[in-house]
């Protein structure tokens, strides 16, 4: 019986000391990035590398996925209030929904999975082929050369495709509303304006932002941190998609409680 | 010169580095021998400071690289060309641009006419064509990619040159290619070098002093005929284990 206490004594010692030694690897890493952000000739010209490979890459299936979300969206509102409340109301609830909601999050899941899952194996190849220590061995800050181009990229293109999410999943629903309800395009853009306030774009694009710091900085950490060759590489790969997703939902989950007053 | 002094490093509980002394003068080629898993790439990898040593001293040029802060160690790795084990060369980048990162100083680095020139030269050097240039790593066989990876550590003009398992997973007459090229860079270039290898033919072919890190320890240490004439049970375990029994 004590052995058993004493063994869980030592498993939960070893789960701390583990938890503390990753934060201390994040926060060393988090130095390294600020210290990257002065060598700009170095990152400028790769983070526009990144951001066209983020923006171009992701552009079809981010506006795919969200024309489905608007449009069903716009059709389930219509099944359920159709009769009961007016029709009108279908726009104000596709609108607030996408911009508020499905719009960054559904970005920001989407882009967890591939630029997440593509930078942590890109990272963790490099460091199990020694890529990174060849970079360090030749003078070189491998933050300025593969850190910060990643992370400057995600902030800025995601909130972009964001945006572009943003309009193409209305357009859908409102597409979609015109087919199967009975509502007018007065009717759609009446009810869109009329729970519409300028700050629920901001806040769309404010949480865009912190998804894709999520993204980035927990993919890059993964990636960069890893350990033990190709299994090591597997391991990143699905912790940095599995860990942005869950912080993407805690992080709009805790923007919604600390920003939105009613 | 390089000087380690009682260096120690352990990994959770193993320990890997166990007070190792070694001390590698100008102008010197020495091999470290030992078997795979002993600690030689770490040992290589605490003099260019991408490894910190839990105790002891790693002193190159008179710097104690431990406490060499972050612009002073890349100075000095500046100094220093690293030949990693299968040759680390970046996937994304083309050979030119593999060999265009090993121009440490940032004006050479940014001069297109030097860059070209430099690139070549280099390519000359390990004798590949000046085509390869144009060529991803993929594209490159194994003994290929070793061979940029030495002209990408030659490319700054190093002071110092590393070589970690330069001639692991080849054939006999890639290896023997690259040794021959390894003695010849030593003696044209006038640099130091530490070779680390498990390959005894080739550490006796290129070292003007061969070492035996088994364990964590040096267990010997002299010129190849002191090497071979050495009674240190290690040392004859390794020789006659590599040889097959022939004679050296």
């Amino acid at each position: 019986m004590s052995s058993i206490a004493t063994r869980l004594q030592h498993t939960a010692g070893r789960a701390v000391l583990d938890s503390l030694a990753a934060v201390g690897r994040f926060a060393a890493l988090m130095a390294e990035l600020v210290r990257g952000l002065a060598e700009w000739r170095v990152w400028v010209p790769r983070a526009f590398d990144e951001a066209w490979n983020i923006g171009i890459g992701s552009l079809f299936i981010v506006l795919l996925i969200s024309s489905f979300a608007g449009a069903v969206t716009a059709l389930q509102a219509g099944y359920q209030f159709t009769g009961s409340i007016p029709i009108y109301v279908v726009g104000s609830l596709v609108t607030e929904s996408v911009v508020l909601e499905l719009g960054p999050v559904l970005v920001g899941l989407i882009l967890a999975g591939r630029i997440g899952a593509s930078y942590a194996a890109e990272l963790g190849t490099m460091r199990v082929t020694e890529q990174i220590d060849a970079l360090e061995s030749l003078g070189r800050s491998p933050a300025s050369y593969l850190l910060v181009p990643r992370v400057v990229a995600c902030l800025v293109m995601i909130p972009v495709l964001t945006v572009f999410a943003d309009v193409v999943a209305v357009g859908a629903g409102w597409l979609a509303s015109k087919q199967a309800l009975p509502i007018t395009d007065a009717d759609f853009v009446y009810g869109a304006r009329i729970f519409w306030h300028p700050f629920d774009a901001t806040y769309s694009i404010t949480k865009a932002f912190f998804f894709a710091a999520a993204i980035a900085l927990i993919s890059c950490y993964r990636g960069y941190t890893t350990k033990q060759g190709a299994e090591g590489v597997g391991r990143a790969t699905t912790g940095a998609v599995v860990t942005s997703s869950v912080l993407i939902l805690l992080l709009d989950t805790l923007l919604a409680k600390l920003l939105l007053k009613p | 010169m390089i000087e380690l002094k009682h260096v120690a490093k352990r990994f959770g509980a193993q320990v890997v580095l166990d007070d190792v002394t070694l001390t590698v003068t100008e102008g010197e080629t020495m091999a470290l021998l030992g078997p795979s898993g002993t600690g030689k790439s770490v040992l290589l990898k605490h003099i260019i400071g991408l490894i910190r040593a839990d105790s002891g001293e790693v002193i190159v040029d008179g710097l104690n690289v431990r406490k060499l802060k972050r612009r002073e160690l890349a100075k000095l790795r500046a100094t220093i060309g690293y030949v990693f084990q299968n040759g680390a060369l970046f996937d994304s980048m083309n050979v030119h641009e593999n060999i265009r990162l090993g121009l440490t100083d940032p004006a050479q680095y940014n001069d297109q006419e030097f860059v070209e020139a430099r690139v070549l030269e280099c390519l000359k050097i390990v004798n590949l064509a000046p085509d390869v240039a144009k060529k991803m790593p993929a594209e490159l066989s194994g003994g290929m990619r070793k061979r940029v990876g030495i002209a990408r550590a030659i490319a700054g003009k190093p002071k110092y040159l590393l070589y970690d398992e330069p001639t692991s997973g080849l054939d006999p007459v890639n290896a023997d290619i690259i040794d021959t090229m390894v003695k010849r860079l030593d003696t044209d270039l006038g640099v130091t070098s530490i070779m680390v290898t498990h390959d005894v033919r080739g550490a006796f072919r290129t070292a003007d002093r061969i070492a035996l890190l088994t364990a964590g320890k040096i267990v010997a240490i002299g010129t190849p005929e002191e090497f071979r004439d050495s009674t240190v049970p290690e040392v004859r375990a390794f020789l006659e284990r590599d040889f097959d029994n022939e004679p050296i």
